[in-house]
């Protein structure tokens, strides 16, 4: 399907990171190892991956390939450590618009033709919108991904073409993945490691 | 030209009494307010009279600039109260206030030295109400600048926020608000402009007529006024525009709505 450079061996670390009063949390992910991660609602993933996107505050250290966050301006990380928010939005009327060119390689793996560009917005639906969203953020060849819930709106058959094409840019281009999902099953299914959030900090989910 | 009494001024006072009598016995709840603006019109406009007065008769470039700063402080207070949303601590403002001190008070000293050709540049009798009146429209474009900015940035956060996520820098995350924010601040003087003297007759025009000046003599004054506030607006609120956008976001261009005041009630 989709060719893609080989782009650097990318890997994540996190540490000692400390967001609106919660933490710390470490992690680290190796390149092209995708790791789950769980909590209770109001454990505060989102927060977290808010943070290593570096949308918010935070104390502690985030690092890519051994390069601290600061090394990096502000887009110059976001485009390369990619967060997929739970809900996307979009500002232009035209699903184009948002989208630097007029040609998506990940279309047609997600089920979308190149008319998909000419779409309402208005008129999309949530699944469409969810998919439509990854799509958007493989655009800037994320070295890592920060994915909250990407399945959370799809039906079964939707959310296996996701998983699979996840798995596939995984492998293709050696990316990090930390991927938060409520689903337990789909956590084993994806994550090579699992981890469990809590207030005090991040432990290994064996079970 | 025909000066006005005691009486003529009872009149008129008279009139708005009146309003004031039908709005209490409509139940309008507006005559207290009615009567309160009324009396201060009449105080604070005795008091600028007596004000200007003096400074016409002593033509001191210290009295003139205290006068200044006072108008630049009066108009930096007004534009900071009119904000729903707006910056805490110092920005509030000192942003309005110094986008109005950079665009109002250089163009004043510019049109003063080169275009009206005062001597003393300064002399008060020029120097005051044409401040007065740049300061007066640039405080209102900055006002509804500001605001259209703040309140859509807090609207908007998600959009704003996706943008930077997707690797936009600060300024190209809202591009779109910051157009919209120029727009709604520019709009006044664009319209006022538009319209003179076909809708309106603008109020310094009418003033000189009344006063006697010859029609065109008042004209010219007045087309000189617009361009000057067109311009003055233009530039305060740009650059009050670029110093809220900076400052809504910190240096790792993250949106930063902490530091924006909670609703005003």
């Amino acid at each position: 399907m989709v060719e893609l450079e080989r782009s650097y061996m990318s890997s994540l670390n996190v540490i000692d990171l400390r967001t609106h009063e919660r933490g710390p949390y470490s992690l680290s992910i190796a390149p092209g190892e995708c790791v789950s991660l769980r909590g209770d609602s109001g454990s505060g993933k989102s927060l977290l991956l808010r943070a290593i996107a570096d949308l918010d505050p935070h104390e502690g250290q985030v690092l890519l390939d051994n390069m601290p966050v600061t090394q990096f301006t502000a887009p110059q990380w976001r485009k390369r450590v990619a967060l997929l928010p739970a809900e996307s939005q979009w500002w232009q009327d035209e699903v184009g618009a948002h989208f630097p060119t007029e040609e998506c390689p990940w279309f047609e793996p997600l089920g979308f033709g190149t008319e998909t560009m000419r779409w309402q917005v208005s008129r999309l639906s949530s699944g469409e919108k969810q998919r439509l969203a990854l799509a958007r953020i493989l655009m800037n060849k994320p070295r890592v991904l920060l994915l909250d819930e990407p399945t959370a709106s799809l039906d079964a058959n939707n959310v296996i073409t996701v998983e699979r094409l996840i798995d596939e840019y995984r492998h293709t281009t050696d990316a990090a993945v930390l991927w938060v999902s409520h689903d337990a099953q789909q956590a084993t299914r994806v994550g090579n490691r699992h981890l469990q959030l809590t207030t005090k900090g991040i432990r290994e989910d064996l079970a | 030209m025909i000066t006005l009494s005691a009486v003529d001024l009872s009149l008129a006072a008279g009139l708005v009494l009146a309003m004031a009598a039908l709005s209490w016995r409509m139940q309008l709840g507006l005559s207290g307010q009615l009567l309160i603006a009324g009396t201060r019109t009449v105080v604070q406009l005795l008091l600028i009279g007596l004000v200007l007065k003096a400074l016409f008769a002593n033509v001191d470039l210290l009295w003139v600039t205290g006068i200044s700063l006072v108008m630049l402080l009066a108009a930096g207070r007004e534009v900071m109260a009119r904000q729903q949303r707006r910056f805490t601590g110092w920005w509030g403002f000192g942003m309005g206030t110094g986008a109005m001190f950079i665009s109002s008070f250089a163009i004043t000293v510019l049109a003063l030295t080169t275009m009206v050709a005062t001597d003393p540049w300064y002399d008060p009798q020029y120097a005051v109400p044409l401040l007065g009146m740049l300061l007066g429209n640039t405080m209102s474009g900055i006002a509804l600048a500001l605001d259209r900015l703040t309140t859509t940035a807090w609207q908007q956060r998600a959009i704003i926020e996706q943008r930077l996520m997707l690797g936009a820098a600060r300024l190209d995350a809202i591009a779109e608000i910051r157009r919209e924010a120029m727009r709604s601040g520019m709009m006044p003087i664009i319209n006022s402009m538009a319209a003179a003297g076909l809708v309106s007759l603008p109020g310094m025009m009418t003033g000189q007529i009344l006063a006697g000046s010859p029609p065109l003599e008042a004209v010219k004054y007045q087309i000189l006024i617009m361009f000057l506030i067109s311009a003055g607006t233009g530039f305060g609120v740009t650059a009050a525009l670029w110093l809220a956008s900076k400052r809504l976001f910190d240096d790792r261009d993250r949106l930063r709505l902490d530091k924006l005041s909670g609703p005003r009630r």
